[in-house]
């Protein structure tokens, strides 16, 4: 992989590992979104989003291949 | 009784489901641990995913979310939700790797073939061994407790008493275990992990159409309201211990059965469906979970057991054949893990101490399939009778699992030099293990012996005294400015590592170049490493 890639790749996993520390949310109950449910359960629901997306990226662009070939020794 | 019969049914099912496995099965050891290696992409995901998903994902997250509110999911879920992806991502691909070229069927295997040493391969296995099993010990008595809860009708006696639900949970698992070893264990997956993805949404649908209001109306009373307003924020949790709580899913990987399971995938392209899917399946059991927990706040008021709300819920609001269905979901996420935990305890006790130290050479493989199911006979009764022996004290066992998955963590830097580190040693390694139990110990004798507010190390007196550990007002053992104990033990860890291994030789270049490929190494040769195999004394 080239070292461009694994930068921004590095950088966009430990954007995401900082993401889940939402401070702004810490104190706030409303608004609820969709009418039900409070902000900061909503935030980390869509965290949970953000989190399959990384990991779909990773997937796509940082799979390590060569264990694909993997065979007994 | 309807869902004691619908439960009931569910296990028989998956007893059956065991049997047929037994009759695809081969005397052989990898077909019983590792189901031949032949674990396809969907299953794998079901199967890993239920590995890791035990009865607290429904009710003890729903009873937490009814205490402190809706932080617990991003306390717990979402957190895990991107470090389990992650480690399976760089972890697991590359154990399934080393499993298939060198076969490796366990962590312990691996690590002894890895530093040239028997010694750590035993340490690790019985540091794995003693933090697993209060774990298999508490899913028996969660089994117990959920069947007792299910089968009481109004204020009478349960129809399943505490000691006939753990007997039922640890039989329909030595059987489903027993007969069919891996394959019989995922084959049960596929329907236990579909069960419980589908438990949360059907849960909250069907509460949901029962309300009279709506949500809005309920969940609008407890932001206006001052006395729970607290539910809907995360106001009463310090934030030292949400950012601690990031590294508890560390342990994930270092789960002796959730490495065995990364062994038994067919190619590794399992692992592609497995990261992406895994977050949003915990969204999927996990949210609704949450919610409803806090929502019983409001539909329930004051309930007696806060862990039992989610079922209270459904005998409130849902028909009885769809509590008995929902019943079986919560069953099935009790023995969905304990089943991969008795699994991998008999993997771990038949490869890395019957057969590492010279039992296939005497009686054979079929001896060591015997072996193997002779074991799990043995274990699943010693933890049924600890589980009854010991109920009233579970809040022993309970501590014990809490450092469990902080010493698991704790465990990690050690998979990471493993793999990634050629400058690694056993040394080092066997440093992070022993700095890994004696904090175990001694912070679980703190937490039992100990009282809130008592300081055990400070440096200076006074006001001006920096309190380095303590036990919070919660009773918990807490590290400087209410860390949990699982940061110094992470940090602890990884500086013996380090420390122990550069102080020390590396293995030898027969081993490095067997575990890192040629183009990897450096062209010069390292005047460090030494061209003899060198052999643990």
């Amino acid at each position: 992989m080239k070292p461009v890639k694994t930068i921004l790749l590095t950088l966009l996993v430990f954007a995401v590992y900082v993401l889940h520390q939402d401070f702004w949310n810490w104190k706030r109950a409303t608004p609820l979104v969709l009418g039900f449910l409070p902000i900061g359960l909503a935030y980390h629901a869509a965290y949970s989003l953000l989190a399959a997306l990384t990991m779909a990226l990773l997937v796509k662009f940082a799979w390590p291949k060569h264990l694909e070939d993997a065979a007994p020794k | 009784m309807t869902p004691v019969l619908v439960i009931l049914a569910y296990l028989a099912l998956i007893a059956l489901v065991g049997g047929m496995a037994f009759r695809r099965g081969r005397n052989s050891t990898e077909d019983f641990f590792l189901a031949n290696r032949s674990v396809g992409e969907m299953v794998f995901f079901l199967s890993i995913f239920a590995t890791n998903m035990t009865a607290f994902a429904i009710l003890g997250s729903s009873g937490q979310a009814y205490r402190q509110g809706i932080g617990i999911y991003g306390l717990m879920a979402s957190s895990s939700g991107l470090v389990i992806p992650l480690t399976i991502f760089l972890i697991g691909t590359r154990l399934w790797a080393l499993g298939k070229r060198l076969g490796h069927q366990t962590q312990v295997a691996f690590f002894r073939d890895r530093w040239e040493c028997d010694a750590i391969g035993t340490v690790i296995f019985g540091l794995s061994a003693v933090m697993l099993v209060p774990y298999m010990i508490i899913s028996i008595m969660g089994g117990g407790t959920v069947l007792a809860q299910v089968s009481r009708v109004g204020g009478a006696a349960p129809l399943i008493p505490y000691w006939l639900g753990c007997a039922i949970v640890a039989v329909a698992v030595t059987l489903g275990v027993f007969l069919g070893g891996m394959r019989g264990t995922v084959w049960v997956n596929i329907l236990q992990t579909t069960l419980f993805l589908c438990f949360g949404a059907v849960a909250l649908v069907t509460v949901c159409h029962a309300l009279p209001g709506g949500l809005s109306h309920y969940m609008s009373g407890l932001a206006g309201d001052p006395k729970t307003r607290f539910l809907l924020t995360r106001e009463k949790m310090p934030p030292q211990a949400f950012w601690s709580y990031t590294l508890i899913p560390l342990s994930s990987i270092m789960f002796p059965h959730m490495a065995i399971m990364c062994f038994s995938a067919r190619r590794v392209t399992a692992f592609k469906r497995t990261v992406v899917l895994y977050p949003l399946a915990i969204l999927l059991i996990w949210l609704p979970c949450v919610f409803l927990g806090v929502l019983g706040v409001a539909t329930l008021g004051k309930v007696a057991d806060p862990d039992g709300v989610l079922l209270l819920m459904l005998d409130k609001y849902a028909p009885a054949w769809l509590a008995g269905l929902l019943g079986a979901g919560i069953i099935s996420a009790v023995m969905g893990s304990d089943a991969h935990q008795v699994l991998a305890l008999s993997t771990m006790f038949t490869k890395d101490i019957y057969q590492h130290y010279g039992g296939r050479e005497r009686y054979g493989e079929r001896a060591a399939v015997h072996f193997a199911r002779a074991f799990i006979i043995l274990v699943t009764l010693a933890a049924y009778l600890i589980a009854l022996g010991l109920k009233a004290s579970q809040g022993i066992f309970e501590i014990a699992i809490r450092y469990a998955f902080s010493g698991f963590a704790a465990m990690a830097p050690i998979m990471v030099a493993a793999l990634f580190w050629k400058r690694s040693t056993k040394w080092g390694a066997l440093a992070a293990a022993l700095f890994t139990a004696a904090c175990l110990v001694c912070f679980a004798l703190l937490q039992h012996y100990g009282h809130p507010g008592d300081v055990i190390w400070q440096i200076g007196h006074g006001k001006t005294a920096l309190k380095l550990l303590f036990i919070n007002p919660r009773g918990e053992v807490s590290f400087w400015n209410g860390f949990m104990t699982v940061v110094p033990m992470v940090l602890g860890s990884a500086a013996c590592m380090i420390a122990g291994s550069l102080l020390t030789r590396p293995p030898s270049r027969a081993t490095l170049d067997k575990y890192f490929s040629q183009a990897d190494l450096s062209q010069e040769p390292n005047p460090c490493i030494p061209r003899e195999q060198t052999q643990c004394a």
